[in-house]
């Protein structure tokens, strides 16, 4: 059997916090980042609410430290803040002997800067150095160079499941034997063209999101990025590493019903979580806590609890979307929320579903709504996306025994 | 890690779709960039669901369907993309309507359509498709990330079998942006004539070209994909020359097992003295080919070479219209495909005969 792979090392950036340290504060403070807007430049600025990283794109240069030779997105700052805290974390040196790579994943990429200077693209062509950094692999690429990883570099997007297939198959790499190393996870800055997009489907709220309540009324956009550095478990050890988790089991599934809706049923979800756990070992029992994807979202919250009750019965597992602290993430939501998975893992506390009142009708499911103690041996993360691309990835604190 | 090619599907500047024909008809055009020959979309597509659709979903769902039908699988075990660029019309669609109209008077089905994940999704939902679904986005690493994700399934035993798409469409708007960097060329020339073109840049195109691989070989397989590497960004020539020693020692092989040797040239005097460095230090006393004069350039060019290499191998012979360095053998049984796009992207893949 091969050596399991372990998570070495994390970095994560979003409107709780700028570092792993602030992050897990906030969530064991149950502190929210959704705020009114002060960074995006918007019309729609006093209409909604954001989870924005409250970091101007100068204050985010600085943080990143970024090469001011090249242009720079907001995708690609907050993502290199992030892979960065991840790489000094595992304490990767680039001592010739290993292969390290990167997978990265994004919806829109460098949007946040293509619709400042898109007209000066087609016109003069002022701020063409910002041409090439629209596409979704630029982010991935700027870390890379920064960071001197050679051997490997690709991009995911699956909509909002993006950082979590990312995740999957950085794992796959090493198992392979492609790699010995990889730094997985995804960035997404929050941009006008999302905002609207979102607005125009009807499925944002104007307040503070509400996942699994019933009186949700939509979803909070958010920003950031997060990056895990995986390696297997015996160069972890042999190393003298922290290993913050397993990757246990990992599914990827697709809803065929419609490009932006969930199947009543949960199709998707279902087969997502279901695979996920059977790769892992594991039975639905085994799972001690459920990251939901619980956008807030009508149809989400309902499938998704169609999906969780089709496959755990009776016995749902202590569940909670962290939607309400960071918004909506998009494409880096998948692996943000593996964080707060692991976070989990660690520190054996539940993590708190905020804003939940009251269980929607239909399928009468109750989500942790405080910090709390627990015994927690494998946790389990979903993200669905647009076109039906539905993810879950299992993080366990041992490993399982297939893995 | 290797994968049989049971089926293909091309739409391309080419007609490529056509069975019978294999670029004994190439079509020219003096245009300043490449696009698809438009196929017959209503006997693919329904036309309720065709009118929504952009080019770059019409062309993908025509490809995959050839592909499919060819190897006689109705729902293959994984739905795998890449795409560069992605869906440029809609995403400029609703930019556009974003930036014209100051955040008013939207409608979301532009926004819907824009992820890059959009053509995946499509072919999944028309054929009901529950399994494995994933898409790819790193430029001229796309398709070839795509691959990897494919080779890995079948030799984990994940899958019996795949589709895979290379899959970038080209808009007026996005072909200008390009221009703007140099990418592409901007007046009008004769694709065939493309090596004597002196204009800075390569000439633009775009294309879908689907494959259907499997661990299995069947009577009618095309040709096995039986090696892939990747590398971003090489210092200097010479470190490319290296890596395509590697690739071939990797694969236990030496220059001169290799049959021909297809090359990526676009028509940028820059880039493509790569490929003549190349030809003349390394692959010396190899046959080429060269193919974007067909395609064009775009993101997922590759694709298009893995066709061309795939349907040499079968036909056992190398269109006179893509030969560079004549080609002197019977039938080539090892295809080396090498290909950069803009000096970043670079990638070997290797095609055997069956």
């Amino acid at each position: 059997m091969s050596s399991p792979i372990v998570v070495t090392g994390i970095g994560i950036i979003s409107s709780i916090g700028n570092n792993l340290k602030e992050t897990t504060h906030a969530l064991l403070h149950m502190q929210s980042g959704i705020k009114p807007v002060s960074i995006l430049n918007t019309r729609h600025a006093a209409d909604f609410v954001l989870g924005e990283v409250k970091k101007t794109q100068e204050e985010l240069n600085q943080l990143a430290n970024a090469d001011q030779t090249k242009p720079w997105t907001r995708t690609a700052l907050l993502g290199l803040i992030a892979a960065r805290e991840a790489i000094q974390d595992a304490r990767l040196d680039h001592s010739g002997a290993f292969k390290t790579g990167i997978v990265s994943a994004s919806t829109v990429g460098g949007m946040d800067r293509s619709e400042l200077y898109y007209k000066d693209f087609i016109g003069e062509a002022r701020h063409k150095e910002f041409i090439d950094t629209h596409h979704a692999g630029d982010h991935t690429e700027k870390i890379a160079e920064t960071l001197d990883i050679k051997d490997y570099l690709t991009t995911i997007s699956t909509a909002c499941s993006s950082s979590l297939n990312s995740i999957m198959f950085g794992t796959r790499l090493i198992k392979n034997g492609i790699l010995d190393r990889v730094l997985v996870g995804g960035s997404d800055a929050l941009s006008k063209f999302t905002l609207n997009g979102f607005n125009t489907l009807m499925i944002l709220d104007k307040e503070h999101c509400r996942p699994f309540d019933e009186s949700r009324a939509g979803l909070n956009l958010g920003e950031g990025a997060a990056y895990l550095v995986l390696e297997k478990e015996e160069a972890a050890l042999k190393q003298g590493k922290k290993i913050y988790a397993y990757i246990s089991g990992y599914a990827n599934a697709n809803d065929a019903h419609h490009q932006t809706a969930s199947s009543e049923e949960g199709n998707g979800p279902f087969l997502a979580m279901q695979h996920a756990i059977t790769k892992a070992g594991l039975i639905p029992d085994d799972i001690d806590y459920i990251n939901v994807h619980g956008t807030g979202t009508e149809n989400n919250d309902l499938t998704e609890g169609m999906a969780m009750k089709r496959l755990f019965g009776t016995r749902i597992p202590p569940f909670s979307s962290t939607k309400a602290f960071t918004g909506h993430t998009l494409g880096a939501a998948g692996v943000i929320e593996s964080v707060f998975s692991i976070i989990a893992l660690q520190e054996q506390k539940l993590l708190p579903n905020i804003n939940f009142k009251t269980a929607i009708p239909e399928i009468n499911l109750i989500p942790v709504t405080e910090v709390k103690n627990a015994k927690l041996g494998h946790v389990l993360t979903n993200s669905f996306g647009f076109g039906g691309n539905d993810s879950t990835v299992v993080f366990s604190s041992n490993k399982t025994r297939v893995s | 890690m290797k994968a049989y090619i049971n089926g293909i599907g091309a739409v391309s500047p080419q007609n490529t779709l056509s069975q019978e024909h294999f670029l004994d008809d190439v079509v020219a055009v003096e245009e300043r960039f490449l696009q698809v020959l438009k196929p017959d979309y209503k006997s693919f597509i329904d036309p309720k669901v065709l009118r929504r659709m952009s080019k770059i979903v019409r062309m993908s769902i025509v490809a995959a369907k050839t592909a499919l039908d060819e190897a006689g699988i109705a729902k293959p075990d994984a739905i795998l993309t890449g795409t560069g660029m992605g869906c440029q019309a809609d995403t400029e669609k609703f930019l556009n309507a974003v930036l014209d109209n100051n955040e008013t008077l939207l409608n979301p089905t532009a926004f819907i359509q824009s992820t890059h994940n959009t053509m995946g999704a499509q072919i999944a939902l028309m054929q009901n498709n529950h399994n494995y679904n994933l898409t790819y986005v790193n430029r001229g690493f796309s398709f070839e990330s795509a691959l990897l994700d494919g080779l890995m399934l079948i030799k984990e035993g994940e899958v019996k079998n795949l589709l895979l798409g290379g899959i970038d469409e080209i808009t007026d708007e996005s072909w200008l942006i390009s221009t703007k960097n140099d990418m592409y060329k901007t007046e009008p020339l004769n694709n065939l004539q493309l090596l004597n073109d002196t204009q800075t840049g390569g000439l633009s195109g775009e294309g879908a070209n689907f494959f259907v691989l499997a661990g299995q070989k069947t009577s009618n397989s095309y040709a096995c994909i039986s090696g892939l590497d990747t590398f971003y960004k090489p210092a200097n020539e010479q470190v490319v020359l290296e890596k395509i020693l590697d690739f071939l020692k990797k694969q236990e092989l030496e220059l001169k097992d290799i049959d021909l040797v297809i090359l990526g040239y676009n028509g940028n005097p820059i880039s493509d003295n790569i490929y003549m460095h190349l030809e003349n230090e390394l692959f010396a006393e190899n046959a080429t080919a060269y193919f974007k004069h067909l395609s064009g350039e775009y993101d997922t060019a590759v694709s298009f070479a893995t066709w061309l290499a795939a349907k040499i191998i079968k036909n056992g012979v190398v269109p006179s219209n893509v030969q560079k360095r004549k080609y002197t053998g019977t039938a080539p049984k090892k295809v080396l495909i090498y290909n950069h796009l803009r000096n970043l992207y670079h990638s070997p893949i290797l095609l055997e005969q069956v």
